[in-house]
């Protein structure tokens, strides 16, 4: 079983509505994993059943009895986080600063801090359209740990593909080059890049590819919106040459990816044309490759 | 008056807002632009100007002097993290896990984990004619990008008082990134896009905002794509619609190069001056 990492760097460049058409391309072969936990949007096109639902807890959050405390206010000097409030000269954890590191309980005189699990989110798995599964996620709102939820919905994911015997997991992942991102990409078989020919597009590409490095995965790349600035999409296509980054496809501008989205369909069942021709075969190369 | 620009979804128009924003703020007020998306940090591939400071950012992690340790073990059932593992008669701490609490640090009876500095990325100050910015950025294999957002609101609130308008590019998201780029911020601009990943992701940055407790709006960019449920939602919700930035080819690719657009896309400027209005009587009212 091999492990398809979509990633990008810079938000917004067509990673999700390519990660989509590729699970419609390979219906049954594949289990789907939709990793960008912050920012979900992979079941808007797959339309999925949420048939289990599953509660994620990950680290926790202290919580002041106030029967026990004697305001001596120890725990707000050791927390580094200014997570304890005083109100109405009470203390109390501001959950949304506090960190779970448990140092305020360690050393509360009366033990009246305790931590408290904390969920941080949901994991579904889901039925979807194309006949096989996708594990999907919401990370409930500031949550922390979305590193630990992206690695439970990729467990999953091929958890799943084990007992299926499915050929490949997908996974949809995330902006930036931080925790959710670091996490996708461990034990990944091949990553594909998408970007598009902006300064940032560039720029956001080129410091994700340093990661992926960093990790040793074969790599793919496709330009998205290449017509709309030859002279960038040159200048992608010579990076792409100097890292020995398989260059997948130059996709047109094209709105279809936003019509095709809008009716709630992937690029591949919306448009019949060169840009569902070039999406297919960018999924066979990324197949061709990891046989 | 502080204002963060963020989004649920990425690659919205955050960056395109936050810049240009800054650069029309800049003509007429004292204006500072921070861009705290330090996993991505974009903004100065549009603003250009010289360099006026820079320096590392540390987080503080323990290191283990092995002289003076006991292996009674504390540090390790201390942290929460699995930062500090003991191994036999070795102390493992791994930077990368630990979150900067000190609690193994300073629960050690014998002090044999002192806190050091890590460097997790680096600050740049530019002056750019009117306009003051700040960029940070996150070194590459480096996981939290939350206590460089942190050290890089301390510099701003250091450096410039209330007199001015500092703007925050914020990362895209939800998560704890984002709760911490705008935890500073007096209002928050979300820019989104009308299709149904912009508009799905609109509503749990909305819910993000509400629970925070901080006023918001929203910005319509790419105006025209898509559908009208964001522009519904927001009257439904009654979310202020600040100004709406049509889809257009050309905005398209004079951003591709890096240009600024509001003195070249006559209605950019519009929607910018909308957004200054809307930022002004909003100052006013909060000053009373």
């Amino acid at each position: 079983m091999k492990e398809i990492v979509v990633i990008s760097g810079k938000g917004g460049t067509g990673k999700t509505s390519l990660t989509a058409s590729f699970a419609m391309l390979a219906g049954k072969d594949i289990v789907v994993a939709d990793c960008d936990v912050d920012a979900a949007d992979m079941h808007l096109l797959l339309e999925p059943d949420f048939e289990e639902t599953e509660d994620f807890y990950s680290g926790e959050e202290a919580y002041i009895v106030q029967e026990s405390c004697i305001q001596c206010g120890k725990c707000e000097e050791v927390c580094r986080f200014n997570a304890i409030d005083i109100v109405k000269g009470r203390f109390v954890v501001n959950a949304f600063n506090c960190e779970g590191c448990g140092y305020c309980a360690r050393i509360c005189p009366t033990k009246a801090i305790v931590n408290k699990e904390v969920k941080v989110g949901e994991c579904f798995t889901s039925n979807i359209k194309t006949g096989t599964y996708m594990v999907h996620a919401r990370l409930g709102v500031g949550a922390d740990n979305s590193g630990k939820l992206v690695a439970k919905v990729k467990n999953e994911a091929k958890e799943l593909a084990k007992v299926f015997n499915k050929d490949y997991v997908l996974v949809d992942g995330s902006p930036g080059v931080g925790c959710p991102v670091v996490s996708s990409l461990s034990g990944a078989s091949f990553v594909i890049l998408v970007t598009e020919p902006t300064v940032s597009g560039l720029h956001d590409l080129k410091r994700v590819y340093q990661l992926v490095k960093k990790f040793n995965i074969k790599t793919g790349c496709i330009i998205n919106k290449a017509d709309l600035n030859i002279e960038k999409t040159t200048e992608v296509e010579s990076f792409l040459k100097s890292e020995a980054i398989v260059h997948l496809a130059n996709l047109p501008y094209d709105e279809d990816f936003t019509k095709a989205m809008v009716s709630g369909k992937t690029i591949v069942e919306y448009n019949h044309g060169l840009l569902s021709e070039l999406i297919s075969n960018s999924w066979n190369k990324t197949l061709e490759i990891l046989k | 008056m502080k204002v963060a620009i963020a989004s649920g979804k990425g690659g919205t128009g955050k960056t395109t807002l936050s810049t240009n924003l800054s650069a029309y703020l800049a003509e007429s007020e004292k204006t500072v632009l921070v861009d705290l998306d330090v996993e991505e940090p974009n903004s100065g591939l549009f603003i250009h100007g010289h360099l006026v400071h820079q320096e590392e950012v540390y987080k503080m992690v323990p290191e283990w002097v092995e002289d003076k340790c006991t292996f009674c073990g504390l540090c390790q059932q201390s942290c929460n993290f699995h930062a500090v593992i003991q191994l036999g008669p070795v102390i493992m701490v791994f930077p990368e896990l630990c979150h900067s609490c000190y609690a193994c640090s300073e629960l050690c009876p014998v002090e044999a984990l002192p806190m050091v500095q890590k460097k997790i990325g680096h600050l740049q100050q530019f002056r750019s004619e009117g306009l003051h910015f700040v960029e940070s950025r996150l070194d590459i294999g480096e996981e939290q990008a939350v206590p460089l957002i942190a050290s890089t609101l301390d510099f701003v609130n250091k450096q410039f008082d209330c007199d001015w308008t500092i703007i925050y590019d914020s990362p895209p998201g939800t998560s704890c990134p984002v709760i911490e780029a705008t935890s500073d911020a007096d209002f928050v601009i979300l820019v989104t896009e009308p299709t149904p990943f912009g508009f799905h992701d609109l509503k749990l940055a909305v819910d993000t905002m509400r629970q925070l407790g901080k006023s918001f709006g929203v910005v319509i960019n790419r105006h025209g794509i898509g559908n009208d449920e964001v522009e519904d939602y927001c009257h439904e919700e009654g979310i202020p619609l600040l100004a709406k930035i049509a889809n257009s080819r050309a905005i398209a690719e004079r951003y591709s190069v890096g240009k600024l657009l509001y003195k070249e896309v006559p209605e950019v400027l519009e929607a910018l001056i909308k957004i200054k209005h809307f930022l002004n009587t909003m100052a006013k009212e909060v000053a009373k």
